[in-house]
């Protein structure tokens, strides 16, 4: 008998492959010729299997989403891995019964219908194995209409606003296996080609099964519930299906987010899954803001709307990007996105002074933020001086800012005028070690300063080094200590041992719970990307960091950046100290040899 | 010659028909703490651009209020965006914000001018 039900499913599915293709080859047009290279290279190495474990891991398992919410992770994973199963065992079950492949591809999934005998074990056992996948969907399913209605029971607090057309993706999905389960059970209760799931629904509705237009209609139904599916896919938060994967692959090649909006961009855009992960982790919430996020704001750079606003309202904290299952690069994203609104704006700084040129083998750069934090400063000297090291002090007087605020405010070409005047000085100088004790300013020395030859160190470090060659003290400071980490300083540039080496060398720290520790470290709110955030949003989120210290009852409160220093000293509840300022602490400890080893001061601040 | 001369320095003067307080406007309901200030000086006293020449956010402000587009853009130039202002001010204003929020509508008003 002919049958015209698998039509809406053909369209729907031959749609959906034209537009995928043609996507997937536009984006790799439109990478860069360097990365094309790459790419093209990446498919003769290991790295590949790299990917495909990854696509595994996270496009169908979804286990990173699965370890920070097992709810959550089998909703995902029900509905990825559940369906592909039952897509590939559902194929390998025609096989098995026509005893080859000389069937049309739509055979597969409009099954139960085209061959309503199964007689044999093995077609039993398939039976069987296609119920059991068909519930585990369902399951998910389930959990997916729940959390929309009551997301509290996700652990979640907040869930993701929708547009109409994944409103159209996302009920015809609902709508699939429910379809496919009424479909299959009707057949179940004709012919009995069912197994435990199916037989057992089927059995309940046989009155009505019998009927062959409810009969023909379960099966239209569900081709066109998977027909609206694939065309409303591409439009919908579901493209972040197969663009992950997409991306797992290009990530997986080397390819970095580039200070332009370019191909790279624009496929991280898409393989966001609006999986929501990224909301609990944002403390703007707090603050009552809620276009922030990094899933609304990758919303409207879909949606074409307005986002200026949103875009400087972001501490690009990383707190969200250490969170996504997905890996994407948010704070790059949004870096490549200021710049571009950025761009129109113009700075120039000619009239700077230089300030007096020494040569020395060590530079300190105190940054702007130091200047503001005077403690800060002077303790530098103190080290400096006893451990005996000749320092210049190089922006003592005439500072010129690093340059990274500019740039998180996406002025980047603004920025190259202070780098260069700064790299200018620093080579003149002759030096070998620069030390700086902003976490800012580290960062783009570190990246985006052209210095080779030049040792650059964060104080902390720099820090830990003299002690272990034991040019400071030893003593121990009868104090409890708990240690923030900085964003810029742990998410941003990945040091987190150093700083908690030298707190416990002097005092007892105080460990925090994990969920807000090293990459999931708070932030203290006044994070220099947050360009249009109000003072009071700020003080709220310092506000609640201090209250989660606060709960520990430390002596001090640690940090290793002038700007969470000056942050946090405002709120008034406990004492914030830098470092360096605790290791001073413990050089000026009474009771011990006061003495300094080093008798010529080589290091002053005036 | 009398006690009220300067009274006739043309460019001290603002002449309230003309004046366009588009801008002020503007920049005022995008970062309405500006309204706060209270001319108290932290600001310029911590400002690292003001270390090496003189800028001066509280002319910023002036300018602003005179409507000195011209030369309120040449001055803001010099601004290196680090924040120390913002983080003194006594009445939290954000004035990283006000420099950004000011360019970018001198922007928008020379576009809507032309
Ligand atoms: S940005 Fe990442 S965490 Fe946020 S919704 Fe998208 S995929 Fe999930
Ligand atoms: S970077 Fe920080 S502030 Fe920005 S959206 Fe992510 S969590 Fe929120
Ligand atoms: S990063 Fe901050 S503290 Fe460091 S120099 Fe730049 S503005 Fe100043
Ligand atoms: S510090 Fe604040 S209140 Fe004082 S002059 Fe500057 S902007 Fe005005
Ligand atoms: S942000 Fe601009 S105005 Fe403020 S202190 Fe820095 S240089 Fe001065």
């Amino acid at each position: 008998m002919k049958t015209y039900f698998q039509y809406p499913f053909l369209i729907g599915m031959i749609f959906l492959f034209a537009y995928l293709i043609y996507l997937y080859v536009r984006w790799y047009t439109k990478l860069s010729r360097f990365d094309k290279v790459r790419f093209k290279k990446f498919w003769g190495t290991k790295k590949v299997w790299r990917a495909i474990y990854d696509s595994i891991n996270d496009g169908l398992l979804h286990a990173s989403i699965f370890k920070k919410n097992p709810v959550l992770g089998y909703m995902h994973m029900s509905l990825a891995f559940g369906w592909f199963l039952l897509i590939v065992i559902g194929h390998l079950e025609v096989v098995v019964a026509k005893g080859g492949f000389n069937f049309p591809f739509y055979y597969a999934i409009f099954f139960r219908y085209f061959e309503p005998v199964h007689a044999t074990t093995t077609a039993q056992i398939f039976a069987a194995v296609m119920d059991f996948l068909l519930l585990f969907i369902l399951v998910g399913v389930a959990l997916a209409i729940t959390k929309r209605f009551y997301k509290k029971i996700f652990g979640m607090k907040h869930t993701t606003k929708l547009k109409p057309l994944d409103k159209v993706a996302l009920y015809s999905l609902w709508a699939i296996f429910p379809l496919r389960l009424f479909a299959e059970s009707c057949s179940a209760a004709v012919y009995h080609n069912g197994s435990f799931l199916t037989n057992t629904t089927g059995a309940w509705i046989g009155n009505i099964a019998n009927n062959p237009v409810i009969y023909q209609s379960s099966w239209w139904l569900y081709s066109f519930a998977l027909c609206f599916f694939f065309i409303a896919l591409p439009f919908s938060r579901y493209m972040h299906i197969p663009t992950e994967i997409y991306y797992i692959f290009l990530r997986n090649a080397g390819i970095k987010t580039k200070k332009n909006w370019e191909s790279y961009a624009q496929i991280q855009l898409y393989s966001c899954s609006r999986c929501g992960v990224c909301l609990d982790a944002c403390q703007l919430y707090d603050a009552g803001i809620s276009d922030v996020q990094s899933v609304y704001f990758l919303q409207f750079i879909r949606n074409k709307e307005d986002a200026e606003k949103p875009l400087f309202g972001c501490l690009i904290c990383g707190r969200c990007q250490v969170e996504c299952p997905v890996h994407l690069n948010l704070n790059d994203l949004r870096t490549a996105l200021r710049i571009k609104a950025s761009k129109p704006l113009t700075f120039s700084y000619s009239y700077t002074q230089k300030p007096e040129q020494q040569s020395a083998d060590t530079i300190y750069f105190a940054g702007c933020m130091t200047h503001l934090t005077p403690g800060i400063k002077k303790s530098m000297a103190k080290i400096f001086d006893y451990a005996g090291e000749k320092v210049w002090f190089m922006d003592e007087d005439k500072s010129i800012c690093c340059g990274r605020p500019l740039m998180l405010a996406g002025q980047y070409d603004s920025a190259a005028q202070l780098i260069e005047k700064n790299t200018e000085l620093i080579k003149a100088s002759g030096a070998k070690n620069l030390i700086l004790s902003c976490p800012y300013c580290y960062k783009v020395f570190k990246e985006d300063y052209m210095l080779p030859d030049i040792n650059i160190k964060f104080h902390a470090n720099y820090i830990k080094e003299l002690i272990d060659q034991k040019k400071l003290p030893d003593t121990k400071l009868n104090n409890t200590v708990i240690y923030h980490d900085p964003c810029e300083l742990g998410r941003g540039m990945n040091i987190y041992q150093e700083p908690r080496d030298v707190i416990e060398h002097y005092s007892h720290r105080i460990p925090l719970q994990k969920s807000k520790d090293k990459d999931k470290a708070i932030c203290c709110g006044a994070g220099l990307g947050g360009i249009n955030l109000t003072g009071d949003a700020k003080n709220i989120m310092t506000h609640n960091a201090m209250t989660y210290f606060d709960k520990f009852n430390p002596d001090i409160l640690v940090t290793a950046c002038p700007l969470c220093k000056k942050t946090f000293v405002r709120d008034r509840r406990l004492d914030v100290l830098d470092i360096a300022e605790l290791v001073v602490k413990a050089i000026e400890q009474p009771n011990e040899p006061k003495a300094l080893p080093h008798k010529e001061k080589s290091y002053a601040v005036s | 010659m009398g006690d009220l001369d300067f009274i006739k320095v043309k460019h001290l003067h603002i002449d309230y028909d003309k004046l366009d307080l588009n801008l002020l406007n503007k920049v005022l309901q995008e970062e309405t703490s500006f309204q706060w200030c209270i001319s108290c000086g932290c600001c310029t006293a911590s400002c690292s651009a003001g270390n090496h020449t003189t800028f001066n956010v509280r002319r910023i402000s002036l300018l602003l209020r005179r409507g000195e587009i011209e030369s309120l853009e040449k001055e803001l130039e010099k601004c290196m965006l680090c924040g120390k202002c913002t983080l003194v001010c006594p009445r939290d204003i954000q004035l990283r914000n006000v420099v950004m929020s000011i360019k970018k509508n001198i922007l928008k008003y020379k576009m809507t001018a032309l």
